[in-house]
C-alpha cells in the first residue's frame, strides 16, 4: 500500500525533469510528460488492485513535520480517495495525449501541467489539514500560467479571474482551520484533532467556522454564486487544463467539502444545510439554462460542468450515506466525462478550425470532415445527460435517490435539472455535427461548388485519449460497483458519523 | 563590577571581522588596486568582504553565549539567530553586488556595506538603551550613505536625502523616548527597566515612552503611516542597498524592537506561557499593524514600477511583522524570527534580479520584466520563487512565516484582543496581494520580450546568491523547523 506517496514524488520529478529535457526537445518533455502521468497512474491502479476497502483512511506515510505547531506530514487513503487518485492518473494522462500539439515552451507547459497534478495527488493523500492546504495551494499557481501562456479567448482575465478565485477561497479556508486550531486549542491538524478543537468553540463560532471553510472549497468545486470563474476559466484554458480544471481540480474543492468541511462540525453543517442544498439545486438549473443559450460551444461544456458539480454538492447537502456515496460516483463521472468534452471541443475541433462558434461550427460540414469527433462528441454527450450505460447515470441516480430521503423538493427541482441538461447536451451535438445547411440541389443532380475543406486528421494520441475516457465511463456505467464498493465503506468511517446520517448503503 | 574587556572582546569579534574586512577592503583598494578598472575593483572588494562575512559568522556561530560585559549585550537564542541571519543576508547582499552595474568608488560601497552590518550586529544583541541607539545609528548613517551612492542619479540623492530626513526624524523620536524610559525608570539596562515596568505599573511617562519608540520603529521598519520615505527610498537607492534595507536592516530593527517591547522575552516558548494580560502598547500597535496591512496591500495594487510594488509590500508585511512582535511575548521570537529572516531572503533575491535586469538595460516600470523567461531563465525562475514566497505560497518559505505568524496571533487570546481579528483581516489581504504579484510574474513568464530586449548576461557570483536564496527559500519552506527550531 506504500506505492501511493511516490505519485507525489514521480510527478514532481517528472515536471522536473520535463522542464530540463524540454529546453532542448520538444518531443522529448512530451515523452516524460507521458510517461510520468501514465506512471502516476499505474501507481494509483496498483495500489488500487491491492486495496482492501474499509472505514476509516488506511495510513500510508506519518511523520513529523513541523513538531512546534503539531503538524504531521500524514498520509493516507480510503475509498473515496482512491476513487479520485484513479481519476487523477486517468485524466492526466489523457490530458498529455491531447495536448501533444503544443509546441510552444513545452517544456515549461509540462512542467505547469504535471506540478498541478502532484499537487492534486498530494491534495487525495492527505490525512493532515495542513498538508491538505499546502498540496491545494500548490494546485493553485499552475493554473494560472497554464491558462495566461498557453490559452486562448480572453485568457489574462479568465487565469487571473481563476486565481483569484481559488486564492480567495483557499484563504477562507485558511482563516477557517486557523481559527479552529488556534481558538478551540488543537495540537495539531489532523482531521478529527480539528474536529475535536471545533466542538470546543461556541456554537456561534461554529457556524462561521464551518462557514469559511467549507464555502471556501465550495468556491473551488463552482458553488452557485462563486462559480462565474468556471467558465471563463474553462474557456480560455489550453484543452489539457481545462481538462484538468474541470477534470480534477474543481474535485478537489468538493473533496475539500467532503473530508475537511463537513466532518469538523456538524453543528455548523445543520445550520448550513439547507442553504447549501438550495445554493447547489439553484446552481444545476441556473448553470443548465445558461448553457442552453451560449453561442460558444466551450462556455456550453463549462457551464455544464458548473451544473454537473451541483450535483455534487447537493449530494453532499443531503448528508445520507446514499447521497454522499453518489456525490463521490459522480466526482469520478463528470471528471472523466468533462475531460472527454473538453477535448473534443478544444483539441479536435478548435485546434483545426479556430473557432467554438456554433453559428460558425453549423455552417462547416464537420461531421464529414471530422467523423471521429462527432463520434466521441455524441458518445460524451449521452453520457452527460445520464444515459443509462454510462458512468453519469448511476451517479445522478444515486444521488437523486439519496437527496430525496431527506428532501424530496430538492430532488424534484434536481431532476428538473436533468432536463435541462439533456436540453442544453443535445442543442450542443446538433448544433455542431448535424446543423449544416442542406445544399440545394441543382436541376440534372449537378452538384453545386463546394470549397475543398482540409482539416488535420484526428491523431494517434487523440484516439488513444479519446479511448481511455470513454472506456472508463462505459466500465463505471455499466459497473458501478466496481467504485461503490470502495466508497461505501469509507463514508462509514467514524469521522462521518456525525454528519452523514441514515441510508443503508 | 569590574567591567570584563575579555569577555567584551570575545563576543564582538563577529564585529571586529567585519570591521577590520571593510578597513582592508579600503586599504587594498587605496594601494594595490588603484588603476585598475572598477570591474576588478569590485570583484577584489566583493572577495574581501564575503570573506570579512564568513569569518564574523564562523565567530558569530561559534561565539559567546548569554549576557556579556554586565548585560550590555545579550546573546540568547534570538539574538544569534537574528546575528546569524544578518550576516547571510548580508552575504547574499554582497553577492547581489556583482550583479548589478559596479558602483563608481566599489570598495567604498563594499566598506560601508561592512559597517552597516556592524551596526545591525549590535542593533541585534544589544540590551542597553545607549548600546541600541549608537548601534541603530551606526547602521543607519551608513545606510543613508549607501542609498545616496549614485550621487549622479537625482533618484538616488532624493531617495538618500528623504530616507535621511525622515530616518533622522525617527531618531530624534526615539531618543527622545528612551530619554523618557530613563527618567520613569532611572536606568538604561533593559531587564532593570522591565522590572521597574512591572512594579510600576500604569505609568503615563512611560506610555508615552513607548508611543515615542513606537514611532521611531514605524519610520524605520517603514510601517504605516511612518511609511512615506519608502517607496521613493526603494525605487531611487542602487538595487543592492535597497536589498540591505529591505533586508538584513528589517531583520536587526524588528529584533531590536521586539526586545524593547518585551525586556523579558522568553528564550523559548513554553518559558512565558504563564504570562497574563495583555501590554498597554497593544493598542497602539495593533493600530499601526492594521494600517500597514491595509494600505501596503491596496497601494501596492496601483503600481506600476516594479521597485515601488516592492517597497508597498514591505509596508504589508511590516504589518504582519507587528503582529509576530504582539505574538512574541508569550509564543517566542520564533514567528518574527521566521518570517522575518525568510521574507529578507525574498527581497533580496528579488532586488538582486531587478539590479541584474538594470545593469542589462532598464528595470524601472513592471513592464521591464517583459520577456524574462527568455531573457534569462535563471532570474525568471529565481524571481519565480521570491515572488510566490513574498506572495506565501506553500511550499516555500513565505508561506510558512505567515502561517506561524498568523497561528500565533490568533492563539493569543483568540478573537478576544486585537491580535487575532488582525490575523483574520491578513489572511484576507493575502488574496489582494496575490494579485499584484501575479502581476510582476505575468510579465516575467507570460508576456513576450520586447523587439529590442536581448539576453541577460548574470555574472557568476550574483547567479549564486540568486540561486542560494531561492535554495534556501524552498529549503526553510519543506523544513521549517530549521529555523523554527531554534527558539
Amino acid at each position: 500500500m506504500s506505492l501511493l506517496p511516490w505519485t507525489i514524488t514521480l510527478t514532481f520529478a517528472g515536471a522536473l525533469l520535463a522542464l530540463v529535457v524540454g529546453r532542448r526537445s520538444a518531443a522529448a518533455a512530451r515523452w516524460v510528460a507521458l510517461l510520468t502521468a501514465a506512471g502516476g497512474w499505474s501507481l494509483t491502479l496498483l495500489a488500487a488492485a491491492r486495496f482492501v476497502p474499509g472505514p476509516g483512511l488506511q495510513t500510508l506515510v506519518d511523520a513529523a513535520w513541523i513538531p512546534g505547531l503539531g503538524v504531521r506530514y500524514h498520509l493516507a487513503v480510503d475509498g473515496i480517495s482512491l476513487t479520485l487518485l484513479v481519476l487523477t492518473g486517468l485524466v492526466a494522462t489523457a490530458g498529455v495525449l491531447f495536448s501533444w500539439n503544443i509546441g510552444e515552451r513545452t517544456g515549461e507547459f509540462f512542467a505547469f501541467f504535471l506540478t498541478l497534478v502532484a499537487g492534486v495527488y498530494g491534495v487525495f493523500l492527505s490525512a493532515d489539514a495542513l498538508v491538505f492546504f499546502v498540496f491545494y495551494e500548490i494546485a493553485i499557481v499552475p493554473k494560472y500560467f497554464l491558462i495566461a501562456i498557453w490559452g486562448s479567448t480572453n485568457r489574462e482575465y479568465g487565469a487571473m479571474k481563476l486565481a483569484l478565485y481559488s486564492f480567495a477561497g483557499s484563504a477562507l479556508v485558511l482563516a477557517g482551520l486557523l481559527w479552529t486550531y488556534a481558538v478551540g486549542g488543537a495540537h495539531g491538524f489532523g482531521f478529527g484533532e480539528l474536529a475535536a478543537a471545533a466542538a470546543t468553540l461556541s456554537p456561534h463560532q461554529q457556524v462561521v467556522v464551518f462557514a469559511l471553510v467549507f464555502f471556501g472549497f465550495a468556491t473551488l468545486a463552482g458553488i452557485f454564486p462563486l462559480h462565474t470563474w468556471a467558465p471563463t476559466g474553462h474557456v480560455a484554458a489550453p484543452t489539457a487544463a481545462s481538462m484538468l480544471l474541470a477534470g480534477v481540480v474543481m474535485k478537489l474543492g468538493a473533496y475539500g467539502c467532503l473530508r475537511v468541511a463537513l466532518p469538523l462540525s456538524p453543528l455548523g453543517f445543520a445550520f448550513w444545510q439547507t442553504p447549501i442544498a438550495w445554493l447547489a439545486a439553484i446552481g444545476i438549473v441556473y448553470a443548465g439554462l445558461v448553457a442552453l443559450v451560449q453561442q460558444d460551444l466551450k462556455f456550453v461544456i463549462g457551464y455544464s460542468s458548473v451544473s454537473h458539480m451541483g450535483f455534487v454538492l447537493l449530494g453532499l447537502a443531503a448528508a445520507n450515506t446514499r447521497a454522499a456515496s453518489g456525490a463521490v460516483l459522480q466526482m469520478f463521472s463528470h471528471g472523466v466525462i468533462a475531460g472527454l468534452l473538453f477535448a473534443v471541443v478544444g483539441r479536435m475541433i478548435y485546434d483545426r478550425t479556430h473557432t467554438r462558434m456554433l453559428a460558425e461550427l453549423r455552417a462547416l460540414p464537420l461531421r464529414r470532415l471530422l467523423p471521429f469527433a462527432a463520434v466521441v462528441f455524441v458518445i460524451a454527450g449521452f453520457a452527460s445527460m445520464g444515459l443509462p450505460g454510462f458512468s453519469g447515470f448511476p451517479a445522478e441516480l444515486t444521488i437523486l435517490i439519496g437527496v430525496w430521503r431527506t428532501a424530496p423538493l430538492w430532488a424534484a427541482v434536481a431532476a428538473l435539472g436533468v432536463l435541462v441538461a439533456a436540453a442544453f447536451t443535445l442543442r450542443a451535438i446538433q448544433l455542431t455535427f448535424f446543423a449544416t445547411p442542406e445544399r440545394p440541389s441543382l436541376p440534372g443532380g449537378a452538384r453545386p461548388f463546394e470549397p475543398v475543406l482540409h482539416l488535420a486528421p484526428i491523431t494517434l494520441a487523440e484516439k488513444a485519449g479519446a479511448v481511455l475516457l470513454i472506456g472508463a465511463t462505459v466500465l463505471v456505467g455499466l459497473r458501478p460497483d466496481l467504485l461503490l464498493d470502495w466508497i461505501n465503506p469509507a463514508l462509514q468511517s467514524p469521522l462521518f458519523h456525525a454528519v452523514l446520517k441514515g441510508g443503508a448503503p | 563590577m569590574s567591567p570584563d574587556f575579555a569577555g567584551l572582546f570575545g563576543a564582538l569579534r563577529p564585529e571586529a571581522s567585519l570591521v577590520l574586512g571593510a578597513l582592508a577592503v579600503l586599504g587594498l583598494d587605496l594601494s594595490v588596486f588603484r588603476r585598475r578598472a572598477p570591474e576588478a575593483r569590485l570583484r577584489l572588494a566583493l572577495g574581501v568582504g564575503i570573506l570579512a562575512v564568513l569569518a564574523a559568522a564562523a565567530w558569530a556561530a561559534a561565539g559567546a553565549r548569554g549576557p556579556v560585559f554586565g548585560g550590555v549585550l545579550i546573546f540568547d537564542p534570538l539574538a544569534v539567530a537574528a546575528r546569524l541571519g544578518v550576516l547571510g543576508l548580508t552575504l547574499l547582499t554582497l553577492g547581489v553586488t556583482r550583479g548589478a552595474a559596479a558602483p563608481r568608488h566599489p570598495a567604498e560601497y563594499v566598506a560601508i556595506m561592512l559597517l552597516a552590518a556592524t551596526g545591525l550586529l549590535l542593533m541585534a544583541a544589544a540590551q542597553q538603551l545607549l548600546l541600541a541607539f549608537l548601534a541603530l545609528e551606526l547602521a543607519s548613517l551608513s545606510l543613508y550613505v549607501l542609498a545616496g551612492f549614485d550621487r549622479d542619479r537625482p533618484e538616488s540623492a532624493e531617495a538618500a536625502l528623504k530616507y535621511f530626513l525622515f530616518g533622522g526624524m525617527a531618531a530624534a523620536f526615539l531618543l527622545f523616548g528612551f530619554s523618557l524610559v530613563y527618567g520613569a525608570t532611572g536606568s538604561i539596562d533593559l531587564p532593570v527597566i522591565a522590572g521597574q515596568m512591572a512594579r510600576q505599573g500604569d505609568n503615563p511617562l512611560l506610555r508615552v515612552a513607548l508611543v515615542m519608540i513606537l514611532v521611531g520603529f514605524g519610520f524605520k521598519v517603514a510601517a504605516a503611516p511612518f511609511h512615506l520615505w519608502a517607496p521613493d527610498v526603494y525605487e531611487g537607492a542602487p538595487a543592492p542597498s535597497a536589498a540591505l534595507i529591505a533586508s538584513a536592516s528589517k531583520l536587526a530593527g524588528f529584533t531590536l524592537f521586539t526586545r524593547l517591547l518585551w525586556p523579558d522575552l522568553p528564550g523559548s516558548a513554553g518559558s512565558a506561557a504563564a504570562r497574563s494580560g495583555e501590554p498597554g502598547w497593544f493598542p497602539a500597535v495593533a493600530l499601526v499593524a492594521a494600517a500597514s496591512l491595509l494600505l501596503g496591500n491596496l497601494a501596492a495594487l496601483a503600481q506600476t514600477s516594479v521597485r515601488r510594488l516592492l517597497a508597498y509590500s514591505a509596508i504589508a508585511h511590516a504589518g504582519a511583522l507587528l503582529l509576530a512582535v504582539m505574538a512574541a511575548g508569550r509564543f517566542g521570537p520564533g514567528p518574527l524570527f521566521y518570517y522575518a529572516s525568510t521574507y529578507g531572503l525574498a527581497t533580496v533575491g528579488a532586488f538582486g534580479v531587478i539590479a541584474v535586469v538594470a545593469r542589462a538595460g532598464r528595470c524601472e516600470a513592471i513592464a521591464d520584466l517583459a520577456g524574462l523567461y527568455r531573457r534569462s531563465p535563471l532570474l525568471a525562475g529565481c524571481l519565480t520563487v521570491y515572488i510566490l514566497s513574498l506572495a506565501g505560497i506553500p511550499p516555500l518559505a513565505g508561506f510558512f512565516g505567515k502561517f506561524a505568524v498568523f497561528a500565533a496571533a490568533l492563539r493569543l487570546d483568540g478573537l478576544a484582543g486585537p491580535a487575532g481579528w488582525l490575523a483574520l483581516l491578513a489572511i484576507a489581504l493575502s488574496a489582494v496581494a496575490l494579485y499584484y504579484y501575479l502581476i510582476v510574474l505575468k510579465q516575467a513568464l507570460v508576456a513576450p520580450p520586447a523587439a529590442e530586449a536581448r539576453s541577460i548576461p548574470v555574472p557568476p557570483l550574483a547567479a549564486l546568491a540568486l540561486l542560494a536564496a531561492a535554495g534556501l527559500i524552498l529549503w526553510f519552506g519543506l523544513n521549517p523547523t530549521a529555523l523554527l527550531g531554534h527558539f
